[in-house]
């Protein structure tokens, strides 16, 4: 018994952590995937209703407004991430004064909650007191800002407060990958006569394919289950004009008595998240194989 | 003659790409320092907002600088005005948020290491397996397990409870604290593992004498990590508890969204500073290791 014990302490230690996550990932996934095949209202059924769910799903409107928003709103925060984020690790990286400072500057914002980021972007775009006011009273007399109010341009709001919020962290993966190039490789082409455009553009960038890789997982992750943010900012208005799939799916479960609709959005999500994840997993799981 | 002349030119030259390196480098720090200004922009006018009585915030603009250093929002967001029903500010929940952080990141952090620990240094037959089915973890959204997690607290009788919450929070946090452990616990050599199971050490004594002493920079990585997750959540927070069980980042939200007469900026931007300060403490005093964390977390989770 003694010896038992000892053999598979490893595996019972290991036990609660597999456990929990057995239950509480991958059987509430099940679970989920099930109440999405029934006919649930408030509360979860049990009598399985086929694909009704998911042809109510996209037969909503509400709903192709939210993945439309989802897509538009993606698109946008990967591309200004990136951008601004690959645009900054790399004048970092000139030997710059003060690095530590500015590095700590673009970064803390990933430190804060959406709901903080939101609450603050909230009352500087809101067109009575804030931006549109400071330049009124600059003298613009004209100048508008209205999007966080404007049904068509709301989204881009979200877009604003997200980039702020997100673009140090690509920095930082950037800043950290050009860093840990091997310093020859740069000189050796600086000695064959490349400038510092052609070294990077060139030689470096294209090295950084694993890190863009990354950041792009990582930022489609985040905007697939980006909530708080949208509730802080904008509650999905004006109107429905901003909605995204992660808040359908809260309010159908928890405002609306849809809970089989609801189910069936979150197996939606997770399913979008799942085609970017796992053949990242594997190429990660390949890699460190390699190695 | 010709030599001078040759020189000369070569001279020019020299000073011409003088001049464009130092507008480059002008150039550089000019656009360092316009990102900078977009990154500190809200920060700053939430700072002076707060500072700023409701008066100077409609004659003044965004920009404008507070008369005094006047903290009365501060003392609104934090102890409310004192009258009893509908005044709701965020002292009991920010002791609520800190009765389910430390707890939550405890058990976390504790789950973490010892999971790692078995999956680099008591290797068995189909650990990277376990090692994936626990990673995956990382990566669901949540929304996917907000139904049957709500049946099930509710089953526990622990929904809108701190307990629940710290509940969730543990269980969802243990996939990135085990990647964070198993990550560091691969670099240490598997010898001084060998050496110590030869001469008789069991597997508590290795992990307590060999590989706690060395795990300090990881620890401070883990716990930083869990803290900033599951102090700034706001989605479980949201589902899961409502009136008096509530964490900070839904009190806040609620202050924000139901002030029912005029809207108080200053109040919403010193609630919102306030909600924010423990972490960012915490990432200017750690900075090294909250980055640490977001690069390990982030490349593979």
């Amino acid at each position: 018994m003694f010896k038992w014990l000892e053999k598979n302490l490893p595996k019972i230690v290991m036990a609660p952590a597999v456990g929990l996550i057995g239950w509480f990932v991958y059987g509430f996934v099940l679970w989920t995937l099930y109440i999405s095949f029934t006919n649930s209202k408030i509360l979860p059924k049990y009598e399985l209703w086929g694909f009704g769910q998911y042809e109510k799903l996209w037969a909503s409107r509400k709903w192709l407004i939210s993945v439309d928003n989802l897509l538009v709103f993606t698109a946008l925060f990967l591309i200004f991430c990136i951008v601004i984020g690959i645009i900054l690790a790399i004048f970092l990286d000139q030997k710059i004064r003060a690095e530590g400072v500015l590095r700590t500057i673009y970064l803390y914002p990933m430190a804060l909650s959406f709901i903080v980021t939101g609450t603050a972007w909230k009352w500087i775009l809101n067109p009575t007191l804030g931006i549109q006011k400071m330049f009124i009273d600059w003298g613009f007399e004209n100048f508008t800002f209205d999007w966080l109010v404007n049904r068509e341009m709301a989204i881009y709001t979200i877009v604003i407060a997200g980039v702020w919020q997100s673009a140090g962290f690509v920095m930082a993966l950037f800043l950290a990958g050009l860093r840990s190039v091997e310093d020859e490789i740069v000189k050796a082409a600086k000695i064959d006569g490349a400038g510092l455009f052609t070294v990077y553009w060139r030689i470096l960038l294209p090295m950084m394919r694993p890190v863009f890789f990354t950041s792009f997982v990582i930022l489609v992750h985040i905007s697939i289950k980006s909530y708080d943010l949208i509730v802080a900012l904008t509650q999905g208005g004006p109107g429905i004009s901003t909605t995204m799939p992660a808040l359908f799916m809260t309010q159908a479960a928890f405002h609306k008595s849809q809970v089989g609709l609801s189910a069936a959005s979150a197996m939606m999500m997770f399913m979008a998240v799942a085609a970017v994840i796992i053949p990242y997993l594997y190429s990660e799981l390949r890699r460190e194989n390699a190695r | 003659m010709q030599d001078n002349l040759k020189s000369s030119s070569y001279q020019q030259l020299e000073q011409k790409s003088k001049y464009t390196n130092m507008f480059l480098r002008w150039f550089l720090y000019f656009v360092l320092i316009l990102f900078a200004s977009y990154f500190i922009f809200p920060l700053y006018v939430m700072v002076v907002t707060s500072l700023k009585t409701m008066e100077e915030i409609r004659q003044g603009t965004l920009l404008s600088w507070p008369s005094g250093l006047n903290f009365d929002s501060w003392a609104v967001a934090w102890g409310g005005r004192g009258y009893g029903a509908g005044d709701t500010f965020l002292k009991p929940y920010f002791w609520n948020s800190i009765k389910m952080v430390v707890p939550a990141v405890f058990f976390s952090t504790f789950i973490g290491a010892m999971t790692g620990y078995v999956l680099t240094k008591w290797r068995f037959k189909g650990d990277s397996w376990v090692f994936l089915f626990l990673l995956f973890g990382c990566f669901i959204p949540f929304q996917a397990i907000l139904l049957p997690m709500a049946r099930t607290l509710g089953a526990l009788g622990i929904s809108n409870s701190i307990v629940g919450l710290v509940l969730v929070h543990t269980v969802y946090g243990i996939p990135f604290t085990t990647l964070f452990f198993r990550n560091y616990y691969v670099s240490v050599p598997t010898e001084l593992v060998k050496a110590a199971r030869i001469d008789g050490a069991g597997f508590f004594k290795i992990f307590f004498k060999i590989l706690l002493p060395i795990s300090a920079p990881i620890i401070v990585v883990t716990v930083i990590w869990q803290f900033t997750q599951i102090w700034n959540d706001f989605l479980f927070g949201s589902t899961f508890s409502f009136g008096e069980a509530a964490p900070i980042q839904v009190a806040l939200n609620n202050m924000v969204l139901s002030s029912t007469s005029v809207k108080e900026y200053n109040v919403d931007m010193a609630s919102a500073i306030i909600a924010g300060v423990p972490t960012l403490i915490v990432y200017v005093l750690a900075g090294k290791y909250f980055i640490r964390g977001l690069t390990s977390g982030a490349v593979k989770g």
